[in-house]
């Protein structure tokens, strides 16, 4: 072990995750990689009050897209994706960055290929309710009070410039 | 700080530092791997651990606790007990680091005054994150997976529902998404094993059940020298804070003192986009970013240092060159108290006025003597760049130690670019961006936060 990878791990305020990256949110409000699965929401282009639900399994690739009253997207095939489901591809790669994204979900392609040519899943059922509910819980967020309250475990948190 | 002052900071080892550090690592492994797995050797760390607190009123509790838990009995309570003794080790290296940089800084520090206690928060709250914590110290970090991150989820909700417990809130939400964005932990090659094992022991001391001893406070009246802002953040929390000198009214001694401003946020607000979360402080955030003086009226302020910031209570002041106040009032200003429940290592931010040193990659030499630039502590909230900083001469910094060393985050640099002088504060950018080429990246990436509450506007009320 060298003395840096030392020195980290014997540190209190050293960065576990990387900073995500600013991206216009106004098509797809929520990406995460969370539970197993890239999932998140995207606007729909005609209905301003509809939202589809869509969501990629890592490591079986293992696909869904539903709006959130569980109907099932019209542009989804047995084997294709959908728009919506190129579009949470391309905004978590803008937000994670791409290595971070194919890592996750396993998916190996070449330098030049876009994510979703090393998809392999089929269509499969997925928690549409519980991912819609976790993108609910995201925008409380906004919603609690500003606190003036000093958080001393906030040091353990510096804010740091975003390394690309 | 002078040349000589930063000798003083290093000169030598505080005698007990470096073992009581060696008594933390022990625990530190046993959490990697779980109290579950414990095996002779960590077992032993463990023992030893509790030796190091015999003599102390945790002593019995400690060594009962390291007893049951390798003869793998693993309550609540033991857990609870261990981390008592962790964060009293780190407590003390604390005092004899910060004893030190007082002492070279020729500091003064006034005592800790402590009145009424807080009231005990409702008890269901904190077992949901007791028995959680309890599990992962029993599972170990290597163990942790998706399902034992989730299983968080509720407990998490309902405390961030409770301002008085937003510490635990942001901590635990802190701690949670670091390990969801680690998982699976098995394979990991290396961990954060001194950080994690410190959120961890703080977030099970903040989940104890009883009242807890408070600040004592008094309102203050007199004027507000801003040295710079301190902007910590994760993906959902987001802190600034004002670091200042008080002049009191009548003439007494002044005094160093901060003022908290934190609010939550979600991970793709980021960069310069966080101060809109915090815009009903208008006072305070003008003052940042006109670099101002604020007048205060009766402001809460405790023995902690920390004013309870009202912006009512606030008015901007004349304009006031933090750099001016750091090179006239930073000598003489009294330090308050540290919290005893806040003592480690990590919470030490002292403002210092550094100038004419020379750099060198990450580190600044002064008549010989040097110390390490934190070049990880500068936020992408305001602009100050690693550049700057390195064609700087002069800056307003905290002094900070971490993994064993002493080092100075940057809140303000003065810094000569293409032959003209340039200033940069970390809180220039309070009323939004200065800099053309960031207000046009900002202008096309849209506003972040307005979109979001629109649809939190219309979801969360349907």
């Amino acid at each position: 072990m060298n003395a840096d990878e030392d020195a980290w791990e014997r540190g209190s305020g050293v960065r576990v995750v990387p900073p995500v990256q600013p991206r216009k949110l106004a098509k797809v409000p929520f990406v995460e990689m969370a539970d197993g699965r890239l999932q998140g929401v995207v606007s729909s282009g005609s209905d301003i009050a509809r939202v589809y639900v869509s969501s990629i399994t890592a490591g079986t690739h293992g696909f869904n897209c539903s709006t959130n009253n569980n109907r099932p997207c019209g542009g989804l095939g047995g084997s294709s994706p959908c728009k919506h489901l190129r579009s949470l591809v391309d905004e978590a790669v803008l937000q994670y960055g791409r290595e971070r994204v194919a890592r996750y979900l396993q998916i190996e392609v070449g330098e030049d290929d876009h994510l979703m040519e090393g998809l392999e899943g089929t269509r499969e059922s997925a928690p549409a309710a519980v991912v819609f509910s976790r993108f609910l819980r995201h925008l409380a967020y906004l919603e609690l009070p500003v606190t003036t309250e000093p958080v001393a475990e906030m040091h353990w948190f510096p804010a740091t410039r975003a390394v690309i | 700080m002078l040349g000589v002052q930063l000798a003083q900071l290093h000169d030598g080892d505080r005698p007990g530092v470096a073992e009581a550090l060696d008594l933390v690592a022990g625990f530190d492994d046993a959490l990697v791997h779980g109290f579950a797995r414990l095996g002779e050797e960590r077992a032993a760390a463990l023992t030893a651990l509790a030796g190091a607190v015999a003599a102390s009123p945790l002593g019995p509790a400690v060594s009962e606790a390291a007893d049951k838990v390798a003869a793998g009995s693993i309550g609540e309570e033991h857990l609870t007990a261990l981390a008592g003794a962790r964060t009293a080790l780190l407590g003390a290296v604390h005092d004899a680091l910060l004893d030190r940089l007082d002492t070279a800084l020729g500091r003064t520090r006034a005592a800790w005054e402590e009145s009424a206690s807080t009231a005990a928060p409702a008890d269901n709250l904190l077992s949901g994150s007791r028995s959680w914590l309890h599990e992962l110290g029993i599972t170990g970090w290597r163990g942790v997976d998706h399902d034992l991150v989730s299983s968080s989820g509720q407990t998490l909700e309902a405390l961030l529902a409770e301002p008085r417990l937003r510490r635990l809130a942001v901590l635990l939400d802190g701690l949670a998404a670091e390990l969801r964005a680690s998982c699976p932990i098995a394979t990991m090659a290396r961990l954060p094993v001194r950080r994690w094992a410190d959120l961890w022991t703080r977030a099970v001391l903040l989940s104890q059940p009883g009242a807890r001893p408070a600040a004592s406070v008094e309102p203050v009246t007199g004027r507000l020298l801003v040295l710079g802002a301190d902007v910590h953040e994760h993906g959902t929390a987001v802190q600034v804070q004002v670091h200042g000198v008080l002049e009191p009214a009548g003439g007494a001694p002044t005094r160093l003192v901060r003022a908290s401003v934190a609010a939550a946020k979600v991970d793709t607000i980021v960069g310069p986009a966080v101060w809109r979360l915090l815009a009903g402080h208008p006072v305070l955030l003008t003052a940042l970013a006109e670099r101002r003086s604020l007048d205060l009226a009766d402001m809460p302020l405790s023995s902690s240092g920390d004013l309870a910031w009202q912006d009512d209570k606030a008015t901007v002041g004349a304009p006031a060159d933090p750099f001016a106040t750091a090179r006239l009032q930073l000598a003489n200003a009294n330090a308050p108290a540290v919290p005893p429940l806040e003592r480690h290592p990590i919470r030490i931010s002292e403002p210092v006025l550094l100038e004419d040193y020379e750099t060198d990659g990450d580190r600044w030499t002064l008549d010989g003597h040097s110390i390490r630039v934190d070049l990880d502590r500068l936020p992408a909230s305001g602009p100050l760049t690693p550049e700057l900083v390195a064609a700087s001469s002069a800056c307003i910094g905290l002094v900070r130690w971490d993994a064993g060393g002493w080092r100075v985050q940057p809140l303000a640099v003065q810094a000569t670019v293409k032959r003209k002088p340039v200033e940069a504060h970390t809180g220039d950018w309070a009323q939004g961006p200065t800099d053309p080429k960031v207000v046009k990246a900002e202008a096309k990436a849209g506003d972040a936060v307005a979109v979001l509450r629109e649809r939190a506007g219309r979801l969360l009320r349907e």
